[in-house]
């Protein structure tokens, strides 16, 4: 897809981040925006998707094509968006977020048999030694799709994700990529603040992996490159890691940049000011 | 009461090697995971027929559950196998989220589970791993009694679809089960019929509740011992069959009192029959260092002390 058509999907996404939120009036805003342009460029232009007549076909066990995890379980609204806007579900499903009944929980689970979902997450640090198994499991059968997963800056401070990162490099799973959305924000403010990550590229070229970086992760350009970049590189006996340096918030000029948003669901005021900052390309939900 | 004799002694850990022995040989899709603890799970015969389908986590039992979580999609059946302790408590949360809620096919797999694990002391022998893994929706808890049990345990696990918590142990015990019986998962084992007293026994208790009928025949008391292996899902039918008859039921896990076997068969009894029951089981206490016969005679949980909770519990009738 063009960069261009990328970005309407973007702008689309993004509306459907800021929708979601206030129609429940909770969930995390923030980091969703920050992800906007990784999970567009992934689901719309990198990933090699099962499809039937032309639409994306859901298969649990994924075999033969790539396969994504969000670790960071909560910047969910910008899954469920892309997912939706995929294919994958009705992008009418998308008010449903958050409220009872529905599908889409405050964090992902396959519980509620969401169409793109294959394992819960939200307690954080698990996502990467779940990916680490679904490509380890492509390896045992012979099977050449790529496994991508995202992870959060702020959950770089789980040591199960370091458990993780000792593995992957000397089992050479090298049809992996792995992504930190590197925002420097967490919950409780900047990332230097509440528990210096400090140089992560540095961490896990020491592990053993190849670090390449995205350094303007909210240009769709960019991204791309950076991820044909990262395919560039597989099956070199290394995993790769990317650190996706984003702004969290980005495209709403008032949540940009700060972990206030991180958790914040916008009130009406602040809903109509948020949408007239982005395109309605593809329609709202 | 039926004759139970043996001619050999074994730990149910080596069952659990000798099933995954024979799972590589039968089932290409059944991968094996361990934290540095290859020889305490007996993976040896596994490993070598099965190189490539064996994954070494190191000292990670995190990321080994997640990897396991993981391995599920794309068809494969991985067992989890480290200490109990390291098993479950260590790793609750990933179970939860990244097995249980998501509903993966993983079977994690504990050795050294009880106190009779022994000498290494309260941070190695957990009490409280039944307890942990049964309170998840979804999950399947299994303690097998014998070699031979552990070892068909092992084998019915794996065509079976979802999480399972397999619990086995470090000690030599009597091999007294059929070495070619079927596992059913659900359904308990009738080890002897008897009239007067319902003892419902898991794991190595099996081996001491048998000891135990046989303390009681000689006192005239007519003991009904039945195996349950699966604690969850727990076979209500065969436990209030045998209350009917017996009209008083003692407990006997190697497992803190609270939470374990004995908290299953009571909520079983509270809704449908209220008879008495006696627990026999560690009294909400930490284990310490000793052999595993010493121990179980400390803690309360030998033949023994399961013949003292009968005569209890008859006599509450």
């Amino acid at each position: 897809m063009e960069i261009e058509q990328l970005e309407k999907v973007a702008s689309q996404v993004r509306r459907d981040i800021v929708r979601m939120v206030h129609g429940c009036q909770s969930g995390h805003p923030g980091g969703s925006l920050g992800c906007t342009e990784l999970l567009v460029a992934l689901y719309f232009e990198r990933m090699k998707l099962k499809e039937n007549d032309g639409k994306v076909v859901f298969d649990m066990n994924g075999k033969d094509e790539d396969l994504f995890f969000l670790s960071n379980g909560h910047i969910s609204p910008v899954w469920y968006s892309v997912l939706a806007r995929k294919g994958y579900f009705p992008v009418s499903e998308l008010a449903t977020f958050r409220k009872l009944d529905s599908r889409l929980q405050g964090h992902p689970t396959t519980h509620e048999h969401l169409e793109g979902i294959r394992i819960a997450s939200g307690s954080l640090g698990q996502g990467l030694s779940v990916a680490l198994g679904a490509a380890t499991a492509k390896k045992l059968n012979n099977d050449k799709g790529t496994v991508y997963v995202l992870m959060g800056d702020g959950e770089q401070q789980e040591g199960q994700v370091w458990e993780a990162a000792t593995f992957a490099p000397h089992h050479q799973v090298d049809n992996l990529v792995a992504f930190i959305d590197l925002n420097g924000q967490q919950i409780d403010g900047p990332t230097v603040k509440v528990m210096n990550n400090r140089d992560l590229g540095a961490k896990y070229e020491a592990f053993g992996w190849e670090v390449i970086n995205i350094e303007e992760g909210n240009d769709m350009a960019a991204v791309v490159k950076g991820l044909y970049e990262a395919k560039g590189r597989l099956g070199h006996g290394r995993p790769i890691m990317v650190l996706l340096h984003t702004g969290m918030g980005y495209g709403v000029d008032f949540m940009m940049g700060s972990h206030k948003w991180h958790g914040v669901a916008p009130n009406d005021e602040q809903l109509a000011a948020a949408l007239a900052q982005l395109d309605e390309t593809l329609g709202d939900y | 009461m039926k004759k139970y004799t043996f001619t050999e002694k074994k730990d149910t850990r080596s069952g659990f090697g000798a099933g995954m022995h024979v799972l590589g040989q039968q089932n290409p899709n059944v991968v094996a995971l361990c934290a540095d603890l290859v020889g305490s799970l007996k993976l040896e015969p596994f490993i070598k027929e099965n190189p490539e389908r064996f994954i070494q986590c190191g000292i990670s039992e995190a990321n080994m559950i997640g990897v396991s979580a993981g391995l599920t999609i794309g068809g494969k059946i991985p067992f989890a196998t480290t200490f109990a302790n390291f098993a479950t408590g260590r790793v609750y949360d990933q179970i939860r989220q990244s097995v249980a809620y998501s509903n993966k096919n993983v079977k994690i797999c504990a050795s050294h589970a009880g106190l009779t694990l022994g000498e290494d002391g309260a941070t190695h022998q957990i009490l409280e791993d039944i307890g942990m893994m049964k309170m998840l929706p979804g999950m399947t808890v299994i303690n097998p009694c014998d070699y031979n049990q552990t070892k068909a345990a092992t084998i019915a696990i794996a065509d079976y679809e979802g999480p399972v918590y397999l619990r086995f142990g470090r000690p030599v015990i009597p091999i007294f089960t059929d070495p070619d019986q079927k596992f059913e998962i659900g359904k308990a084992w009738m080890v002897n019929e008897g009239t007067d007293v319902s003892i419902f026994a898991t794991g190595h208790m099996v081996w001491e509740a048998i000891q135990a009928g046989e303390i009681l025949e000689a006192e005239g008391i007519n003991a009904e011992i039945i195996n349950i292996h699966t604690i969850k899902p727990l076979d209500e039918e065969a436990i209030l069959k045998s209350v009917e008859k017996t009209g008083c039921v003692v407990t006997a896990e190697e497992h803190n009192r609270i939470g374990g076997l004995g908290d299953s068969v009571a909520q079983v009894l509270v809704k449908n029959k209220l008879v008495p029951q006696e627990y026999v089981a560690v009294n909400d206490s930490f284990g310490e260092s000793g052999t595993p016969a010493q121990l179980l005679e400390k803690y309360g949980l030998d033949a023994k002390h399961i013949v003292e909770a009968a005569k209890r519990a008859i006599a509450r009738k």
